[in-house]
């Protein structure tokens, strides 16, 4: 992580002169060194089978795979899967529409939301009572998505849900949000945003925590109102955290939320609800298209990856710590 | 200072919405808890259900009396306490040697294993590796695949850096070597953060539900997650408690979903409101270092 060159290996190569070879030295400090390769080890091991050896097989992405000769054995296919994505594929485009339109919608909404509510918990002046509301609205992060769709699925129900029962009351016709493509991407936004709004605000009340306090009393005595303090000294101390939010946010924006769409949808929203992600495991796993899926896949890699150079690129020029 | 008519409103208002946000957050939890706690017919009642008005414990005996309910959760609690161990361990492993700067190659190690943050084989490539390590159907697949998080290594390794040298050199000079250094002085130093990561990594495995789906068939080895998704989500589950469901229990179908549901919510109801400023103080950490 840390770009600096290491001043101890460089104080010490320079004690090792009179050494043959470079190698040799090299050699000296890795002996030096056996206990902490001997804990490091298994570590690097796990990366080399967990997290590379399914590098090697993106090549699923290149070959047309045959069951009976493995991925290494199945005949090379070039580009073929991604020209047929690309440019035949009835579905590609409108996944990754599906994709960036949720992902918009949840940056859109669900990124402003915690900012705001970790204002309003901040205004409140009940030491006990913000404890309690912080706690509360944390609850809903804990569950996974599973838990939470059975929830939602009792609640939102058109027949028996109480969301529609309250809504009658009101007098507004029933709206079957989860079996609807107009209202489907609505419910998936608001969800998340229940789920997520509260832990959200740990990082902007913590922010805020260490705005001093002599900066308000100075703006009182100049005749500042709450608002106008919110906006003068509040939202400006804590912008260096929403912006690097923000970047960070950008970066994955071809994640929608799997676990959550993949438990909420069903055929009657695939048209609005099928991304990149859903794509892969339906049609991939479950319908055996593995090299055209793995080259869905790997699409995203790049695209992920790119997204995460250009952030850090942006964030380190406006001045924020970039990630890496 | 006293407070101005103006401000006595907002207050109020401010009040008013947060006591309306807390009863969204809580109350779906409330009201799968008294489904569970209702007699199918009540279960269906349209409105709103704060507390069983016909209560029965016909839902959680079905559930609490299924073999495989019981099952799902002996798998559940073995990748819970069994992965988590092991994913504190390994990540220390790896976090202790990469935290000391006078390690060989530092750097070039940190950033292979940074990069698998952002590139990845995916699903498709990591079920083919699955496979091919024999860990398909296997429990060992809730435990190796995960055991560790870079993130939270990470983390672990920032926390390693900050104690102090002196310490270990005066280990060192006490003829202690780096293993002992390891489990001796280092691990007990770090207790708060590995008590942060440890709820983090118990909460992931508690809460996993598609490594199940994609990799294990044999319903023996499901987890509890599993289980419930296949209870109110896809349904398959469902009739098996319908064996021997009398008539006037027809409503069946809500009352079980909630009770499974809660089943399986429970521990983490139980026990949050004691981790939780464990986990805000473990998203700090995590946060500040970027």
């Amino acid at each position: 992580m840390n770009p600096v060159h290491n001043p101890e290996i460089g104080g010490k190569t320079t004690l090792y002169n009179d050494q043959p070879s470079k190698i040799a030295a090299t050699w000296r400090e890795y002996k030096k060194c056996r206990y902490l390769f001997l804990l490091l080890a298994p570590v690097l091991i796990w990366y080399a089978v967990f997290a590379y050896a399914p590098m090697y097989g993106i090549q699923l992405a290149f070959k047309d795979f045959r069951i009976m000769d493995g991925i290494w054995g199945s005949p090379w296919a070039g580009l073929k899967h991604f020209e047929f994505l690309f440019f035949q594929s009835p579905d590609f485009l409108r996944i990754l529409k599906n994709t960036v339109i949720i992902s918009f919608l949840h940056i859109l909404f669900g990124f402003p939301a915690p900012i705001i509510l970790a204002l309003l918990i901040n205004e409140i002046r009940s030491g006990a009572f913000k404890r309690i509301a912080q706690s509360l609205t944390y609850l809903p992060h804990f569950f996974s998505w599973v838990i939470l769709s059975g929830i939602l699925i009792t609640l939102l129900s058109p027949s028996t849900g109480v969301v529609n029962y309250l809504l009658q009351l009101v007098g507004a016709e029933p709206v079957y949000f989860l079996g609807n493509p107009n209202s489907f991407r609505f419910t998936l936004v608001t969800s998340a945003i229940w789920k997520e709004v509260g832990w959200g605000t740990i990082i902007y009340l913590a922010a805020l925590a260490g705005i001093q306090p002599e900066m308000y009393e100075a703006a009182v005595m100049d005749g500042a109102s709450r608002w106008k303090q919110t906006l003068s000294i509040t939202l400006p101390t804590i912008m260096p955290v929403i912006v690097l939010m923000f970047i960070l946010r950008i970066g994955s924006v071809l994640d929608a939320g799997f676990d959550q769409i993949l438990n909420l949808y069903s055929p009657a929203t695939y048209s609005v609800a099928d991304i990149l992600d859903t794509y892969v495991y339906r049609v991939g796993l479950q319908n055996f298209q593995f090299s055209l899926t793995t080259a869905v896949g790997l699409f995203k890699n790049v695209i992920a990856f790119a997204l995460v150079l250009t952030t850090n690129f942006i964030s380190k020029k406006l001045g924020q710590q970039g990630l890496f | 200072m006293k407070q101005s008519l103006g401000s006595t409103i907002f207050q109020a208002c401010l009040i008013t919405f947060m006591i309306i946000l807390c009863i969204i957050m809580l109350y779906p939890f409330v009201h799968m808890l008294s489904i569970s706690f209702s007699t199918p017919a009540e279960a269906l009642r349209l409105g709103i259900h704060l507390y069983p008005q016909k209560a029965s414990l016909f839902a959680w005996e079905k559930v609490l009396s299924n073999h495989d309910v019981w099952m799902g959760f002996g798998n559940t609690v073995f990748r819970t306490v069994i992965g988590t161990l092991c994913s504190i361990l390994f990540m220390s492993l790896g976090a202790y040697p990469l935290s000391r700067r006078y390690l060989p190659h530092r750097n070039v190690y940190t950033m292979l294993i940074v990069f698998t943050m952002f590139f990845s084989g995916r699903m498709i490539p990591s079920y083919f590796l699955i496979k091919s390590l024999g860990l398909l159907d296997s429990r060992l697949v809730y435990i190796i695949p995960g055991l560790i998080s870079t993130f939270s290594m990470l983390i672990l390794r920032n926390f390693f850096q900050n104690i102090p040298d002196e310490l270990e050199d005066s280990a060192k000079i006490d003829g202690a070597n780096d293993l002992r250094i390891l489990f001796q002085l280092v691990l007990p130093l770090s207790l708060p953060v590995i008590a942060t990561l440890s709820l983090w990594s118990a909460v992931g495995h508690w809460n996993a539900w598609f490594d199940a789906v994609l990799y294990i068939q044999d319903p023996a080895k499901q987890v509890l997650q599993t289980f419930l998704r296949r209870v109110v989500i896809t349904g398959e589950n469902l009739s098996m408690f319908a064996a021997d469901v009398k008539g006037s229990e027809l409503g069946y179908a809500e009352p079980i979903k909630a009770a499974t549901l809660m089943f399986t919510a429970l521990p983490i109801i139980v026990v949050y409101p004691f981790l939780q400023k464990y986990f805000v103080k473990g998203t700090m950490v995590g946060s500040l270092k970027g």
